[in-house]
Formats: C-alpha cells, sequence, structure tokens
C-alpha cells in the first residue's frame, strides 16, 4: 500500500498547546482509560471547531453531563443506549438539507461515542444501517468489555472466563462461557471508508486513527480498548499497562481496514509481533494481574482454562495476521 | 363545502397520500421513515417527491422505526424541521424515543396511520397503539377523514414549534378506512401552504449572558440531553407539563387562523360537538368513527329523537374542562373507542372522558363500548345500536351493572 499524503502524526508540544474540547471535572472513575480516550480523540480532531459529537448511553455519558454541568466544549447530544448513530444520520441530514437550501454553509464534521454496550451489542442495528447509509461520521467504540456503567454486567465484548456480574465465577461455571465477538471485523465487512482497532495505550496510533478516520468522507469506525479498574480488577494506575499488555499479547491485534484499497493491514505496534513472535508475550501475564480472572489462578491455578484462553487468542492472532498479509 | 378564501386544488386522493402532500407543503427539511403498512403510502409518495426533485427534503430511508425517530430527533436538535410517519409495530419500537423526543421538546411530526397491535398480527385499524402513547407527552390530534388529515398534519408543525410550546406532535388516521380509502381532498397552493407554515425558527436560550440558538451548532456549542437525577428531573417535568397547557390556547389559534385560510375548521380544534345541546343521549368518539357516528345522528334526530354526537379531535392536551362544560345536561353518554384495554375499567377514552365529568353537580350515566378492533367494520348498525341502549337506560333510569361493552363480538 502506497501512502499518498503525508500522515498527521501528533506531537505532545503540539497537543499541549490545544484548547481542551472534553475538559476536567467529569466524573469518570479516577485512572478510567475511557476519559483518556476520549480527550485524546478531542485532540485530533481535523476541525475541532467544527464537529458535533453524538453520545450513547454509558459510562463516558453519564459521567460528563451531569446537569447542570457539561465537560464538552463542542455540540453534543445524548439521547439514548442503541441510537447514537442514527440520530447522528438526521444531524447530518439536517445540515445537508439546510446547505441545499442556502441557509448553512458547512457541514460539520460528526463524531459518535458508545460503549462496548452500544457498539457490539444493543446498537449494532443502528451502526449498521448508518454505515450502509455512507453517512459521513467516525464512530468510535470504547471497548471496557462490559457494561460497566450499569454496574459490570457481560456484553458480547467479555473474554471467556472473565468474571462480571452476569457471568458469576461459582463451583460449577468460571466465568463467561464464551469468546468475545470479532465486532471491528464485523464493521469492516461493512467496507466502510475507514475500520481500525485502537489502544488507549498507543495514543499516537489512536490519535492518527482517529484523524484519518474524520478525514474520510463517509463512515469509518474505530474500535478501541479501554480497559476498567472496576471490572478487570487490577489497582488503578494501571490502566495503561493493561491496555499496553493487551496489546503485547496480541489479545488486541491493532490494524486498520481502508475502504478505498480494501485492504487490511496490521498497525506498527502490533507489526514487531509479526516481525518477531517471540516478543509476543504469554496471554498469562495478561490474565494474572486482573480479578476478573482470578479463578484461573487461584485458588489452584487452572492451566486447561488458561490454555483455552492462550488457544483463543492465538487463533485470533493467526487469523489477523492472514488478513493483514500482502 | 364553504366558500374558500384561498383557493385550493380538488384532488382524489387517499389519507396516507394527503398527509404525504401536507409534509411536501410543510418544507420538511429532514424525514426519516420506515415502511409499515398502512402508512408505507405515505414514504413511498414522499420518496416520489424526492425523486422528482419536488422536494429539498433530505429523506433519510433507515432500517427501522426506532432508528427513524432518533434521526428526526439529531435533525431537529440540528435546527431542522422533521417528519416522519409509522404505525402500530413500529410505534411500539420507537416508543423509547417517542417519550425522549417530547422530553428533549423536539418539535418532530410524526403521522400514525393506525393499526391494531401485534398479537395475534393483524395489519388493519384501530387506535390502541396510538392511544397507548397517551402518556409520552406528545401533542395527538386524531383525523376524521383524509381533509383533516391534510390540514392537521400541516396545523401540526404550526402548534408544535410555537415558542410557546415545542413540543412534537402525532397525528392519526385510522388505518384503511382512511388511509387506503379515496377521497376528495382540497389542498392549498404550494405558495398559500409555505407562507402558512413559515421555516422553523430556532429557540433562544440565554448561556453566559448570550442569546444563542437551541441548536446542535458548531458556533455556539450546548449540550443537549444531560442525565438530570432526582435533583432536577421533576423540574424538567413540571416545565414540560407548563408547556402541553401552553399549547391549550395554540390548538384553537392555530385551527382558527386555517379556518380563515382555508375554510375548514375543526369547531375549537379539540371538540366538534353535533346536535349535543339538547340531547338526551350523545356518544363520544374520536377519527373516523366519528363520521359514522355523525350520518347515523342525523338520521335519528330526522326521526325525532334527541341524540347528539362529541367528536373527541385533539386528545393531548385534554379538553377535560370544554367536554364537562358540554356534556353537563346529558342524561346518557355513550363513550365508542376503538382500542381495547384489559383488567381496568374501559379504555382510555372511556377513563380520561369519565374522569372529566367527575366534578359536575350531576353526572351523566356513561357507558364505553370497545368495537371495530383489528379492523372490524364500524358501521351504522353500531351506533344505532349504541344509541338504543343510551336511549333505553334514559327513559328507563336503569343503567347497568357493567358500564363496559362489547360490539359485534362473538362469545
Ligand atoms: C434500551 C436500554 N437498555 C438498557 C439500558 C441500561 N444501560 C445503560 S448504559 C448500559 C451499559 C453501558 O455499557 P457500555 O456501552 O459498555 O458502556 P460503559 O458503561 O461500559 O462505558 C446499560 C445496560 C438503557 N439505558 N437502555
Ligand atoms: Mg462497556
Amino acid at each position: 500500500m502506497t501512502q499518498e499524503t503525508p500522515q498527521w502524526r501528533p506531537k505532545l508540544k503540539d497537543i499541549a498547546d490545544q484548547e481542551e474540547l472534553f475538559t476536567s471535572g467529569q466524573r469518570l472513575c479516577a485512572g478510567c482509560p475511557a476519559g483518556s480516550m476520549a480527550r485524546m480523540a478531542m485532540h485530533a480532531l481535523p476541525r475541532p471547531k467544527n464537529t458535533i459529537v453524538s453520545q450513547a448511553t454509558g459510562c463516558l455519558e453519564v459521567a460528563s453531563t451531569i446537569y447542570p454541568y457539561t465537560a464538552w466544549r463542542v455540540p453534543w447530544m445524548h439521547s439514548l443506549f442503541e441510537n447514537a448513530p442514527a440520530n447522528a444520520s438526521g444531524i447530518e441530514a439536517a445540515y445537508k438539507a439546510r446547505k441545499r437550501q442556502g441557509l448553512e454553509d458547512d457541514i460539520p464534521d460528526l463524531l459518535v461515542f458508545s460503549g462496548d454496550g452500544s457498539g457490539f451489542d444493543i446498537g449494532v442495528q443502528a451502526a449498521s444501517g448508518a454505515i450502509e447509509r455512507r453517512h459521513n461520521f467516525l464512530y468510535i467504540i470504547y471497548d471496557n468489555q462490559a457494561y460497566q456503567n450499569t454496574g459490570i454486567q457481560r456484553s458480547g465484548a467479555t473474554p471467556k472466563y472473565a468474571w462480571t456480574t452476569t457471568s458469576e465465577v461459582g463451583k460449577a461455571v468460571p466465568g463467561k462461557p464464551t469468546w468475545k465477538k470479532p465486532i471491528a471485523l464485523v464493521y469492516a465487512a461493512h467496507d466502510p471508508e475507514y475500520c481500525a482497532t485502537a489502544s488507549v495505550y498507543h495514543w499516537r496510533d489512536f490519535m492518527m486513527k482517529v484523524r484519518k478516520g474524520m478525514e474520510k468522507q463517509g463512515p469509518a469506525v474505530i474500535v478501541v480498548l479501554a480497559p476498567c479498574h472496576r471490572n478487570w480488577r487490577y489497582p488503578e494506575e494501571l490502566g495503561m499497562k493493561m491496555a499496553k499488555l493487551a496489546v503485547e499479547t496480541c489479545f488486541n491485534p491493532l490494524w486498520e481496514y481502508d475502504g478505498e484499497t480494501r485492504t487490511y493491514t496490521m498497525s506498527a505496534p502490533s507489526m514487531q509481533f509479526v516481525k518477531d513472535p517471540s516478543k509476543k508475550k504469554p496471554i498469562e501475564e495478561w490474565l494474572e494481574p486482573q480479578g476478573r480472572f482470578r479463578h484461573l489462578f487461584r485458588p489452584t491455578r487452572r492451566d486447561d482454562l488458561i490454555q483455552d484462553f492462550q488457544n483463543l487468542v492465538d487463533e485470533d492472532w493467526e487469523f489477523i495476521k492472514r488478513l493483514t498479509e500482502m | 363545502m364553504k366558500p374558500m378564501p384561498a383557493k385550493q386544488i380538488l384532488m382524489g386522493i387517499n389519507g396516507d397520500e394527503a398527509v404525504a402532500y401536507a409534509a411536501k407543503h410543510a418544507l420538511v427539511d429532514v424525514c426519516a421513515a420506515y415502511p409499515i403498512t398502512p402508512q408505507t403510502i405515505i414514504v413511498e409518495k414522499f420518496a416520489e417527491f424526492v425523486a422528482n426533485g419536488e422536494v429539498e427534503t433530505e429523506f433519510v430511508r433507515v432500517e427501522s422505526e426506532h432508528s427513524a425517530l432518533s434521526a428526526c430527533l439529531g435533525a431537529s436538535a440540528a435546527g431542522a424541521r422533521t417528519f416522519t410517519a409509522s404505525a402500530a409495530n413500529g410505534i411500539e419500537l420507537m416508543h423509547e424515543v417517542i417519550f425522549l423526543t417530547s422530553s428533549i421538546r423536539q418539535p418532530v411530526v410524526m403521522a400514525v396511520a393506525d393499526r391494531s397491535p401485534s398479537g395475534p398480527i393483524n395489519i388493519h385499524g384501530d387506535q390502541t397503539v396510538s392511544l397507548a402513547q397517551r402518556d409520552t407527552g406528545w401533542i395527538m390530534i386524531y383525523c376524521e377523514n383524509s381533509q383533516e388529515a391534510y390540514d392537521s398534519t400541516l396545523q401540526a408543525f404550526r402548534i408544535g414549534e410555537h415558542p410557546d410550546v415545542q413540543l412534537p406532535v402525532m397525528t392519526m388516521l385510522d388505518g384503511f378506512v382512511l388511509t387506503h380509502t379515496l377521497e376528495n381532498v382540497y389542498l392549498l397552493k404550494d405558495a398559500d401552504a409555505h407562507k402558512f407554515v413559515g421555516r422553523r425558527q430556532p429557540m433562544m436560550i440565554t448561556i453566559d449572558g448570550k442569546q444563542v440558538p437551541l441548536k446542535l451548532d458548531p458556533k455556539t456549542p450546548i449540550t443537549i440531553g444531560p442525565l438530570q437525577l432526582f435533583d432536577y428531573y421533576m423540574e424538567s417535568k413540571l416545565q414540560h407539563s407548563e408547556a402541553m397547557e401552553k399549547a391549550r390556547p395554540v390548538v384553537t389559534q392555530i385551527n382558527n387562523e386555517w379556518a380563515q385560510l382555508t375554510g375548514r375548521k375543526y369547531g375549537d380544534g379539540y371538540l366538534q360537538p353535533f346536535k349535543v345541546t339538547d340531547a338526551d343521549a350523545v356518544i363520544l368518539t374520536t377519527g373516523s368513527s366519528a363520521g359514522t357516528a355523525r350520518f347515523v345522528t342525523r338520521q335519528l334526530r330526522a326521526q325525532g329523537k334527541k341524540v347528539g354526537l362529541l367528536k373527541l379531535r385533539t386528545f393531548r392536551p385534554f379538553p377535560d374542562k370544554k367536554i364537562a362544560k358540554l356534556l353537563a345536561d346529558v342524561p346518557v353518554v355513550g363513550i365508542f373507542e376503538r382500542t381495547h384495554t384489559t383488567g381496568s375499567l374501559g379504555g382510555p377514552l372511556f377513563n380520561e372522558v369519565r374522569s372529566a365529568l367527575y366534578d359536575l353537580d350531576t353526572r351523566p350515566t356513561i357507558l364505553g363500548y370497545y368495537g371495530g378492533l383489528g379492523g372490524r367494520d364500524v358501521t351504522p348498525d353500531h351506533f344505532r345500536t349504541i344509541y338504543k341502549e343510551l336511549l333505553k337506560i334514559k327513559d328507563t333510569g336503569k343503567s347497568p351493572r357493567n358500564p363496559i361493552k362489547y360490539i359485534t363480538v362473538r362469545k
């Protein structure tokens, strides 16, 4: 694949000078990576003064707009849990119609945020429809692997064996019985203009992807893994480390789909594990520090389950490697 | 037909087409809709207008009714005039968004081609689903015929967008009886219609001492749809209720303006009494059934029977005081409703009307009739039967122990 235009590469220095559009004072948990995700995304906007955000119900929403306060310095709308892309379709339609009538001179960029609840489960229909209709928006799904806002219930993003309050760990059942949905591939299969996976740890990779997704004329989707210490049960200061390990174990392979060339490409942070497979860490290193997987290690170590988890990760990883081969 | 102040165009169209013409005349910016019988003709006709370049509307062909109203909501929050239409299962699917639209105070207009709820699955008409939306905080208007469907749909934009109101409006037309039946309908000329509806003007609000439009606009960023818990939620509800109260005179005012423009007037916008004043027995009903009931009322009056009809047009805001005034001296009232409720004393129409009459010194005897469910034909005989029963009660002074009846049902 050839690179046509020089890519925007964010520098910390430049970002520090930019206005915060997702501001402090919001009430996410201390150390919540979803907040970092939102902040990074807003710093990566190509037209920060000309962007509208549509937001699905979830942690990021409830924590950022507790009336009469708001953390958003852009026009922002929350409507429901499962309809943020449909809501955005209407916002775009309004501007399109009014521009055609000479009542507006510009159609703002549209950014949609949701958690894995909407992005993987209840809102797939609305997102699928909005992509098929080719609305011009970037849909960022921050994946913290459960319905955290409502008290840590399992979602289609919850991995096998993970504890949640609806995939309890007991004598009979060791947590969630099934693997997570490959939702980014599902959206990529819609052939949007752009689709990618990302990690909150790899901030530059994520921000460049946001920029790309926003600049495309048409639908774009990014699924970004954002750990949650309330559910994953790691010390709250280790959020970024957990995100990093998810990439290093290849649990969270970072890749891009380009709608123009219809190709998948492995992103730089994951590429190193293709080049040198010995760098790929065993999944245990990611599982062990997380309380939601505690039963795989204590009171007795369950090698069978850990191995099963490793196999599932490896299968996915091999699949993504094949997909991104050129 | 009375002389018409504005020259109008007479067309042979069905109720759905009449609504589509109204949406066209209303200069709708965004229409998002999903097909369902018996509403489908509305979106098909509107798609035709779009295809022929007859409208400047952005038509979003969504993948569900939930998304239809969600798209309208987003578009409306971005300042657009929006329209959608649906029926039965579609309305039920969008129920969540119906509540939200009114509480976010977006004046979306929605036509409801009334159809029975599933199940058993049935595509024909009754008003159970639309009346089940009675607590969603929308203005609700029931139409008797296709002409009224056209008229009310155009009025709906003016009512909902009125600065004192800012609420969504539902206009109901009975499935098949109106949606699929050809009638003569007078349509305004484009220019006259446009003059009547104008363009939507955004509400202005004050933020940090500055006047900004209440819409999603990058020039003046605002947050729409924040979280409100126990500390503010009730105040929002009160404001919503106040807006609905302020809509009361607006419904009448727009109805009067419409009368001046077109020569057509629907009572005071809420109720159309026919021979009620000296009546011994009155039937209250809504929608297309009112036409059939009026026909029977006229016949019976010609035979010297003192019967009257009270057609209810606007269900929200509910004209409780007006109803009480009109029915204060009527001995027996029968409420005919094409809805079905179980486990309660009568349907929503019966309940609301009965409650409206509670404060009268002498209350009429009130009976409730369920009928016309699932599209079962509502015939003149329905109303002959009802009037006969009501008059008998008046004459004998004996009312039945159970005031709720089914009409034309096999046991
Ligand atoms: C239709 C509907 N069903 C259920 C809910 C309750 N609910 C609100 S947020 C949420 C989960 C959100 O999970 P996710 O999208 O993963 O975001 P997170 O809170 O984890 O950031 C649920 C189940 C709702 N608001 N609407
Ligand atoms: Mg989540």
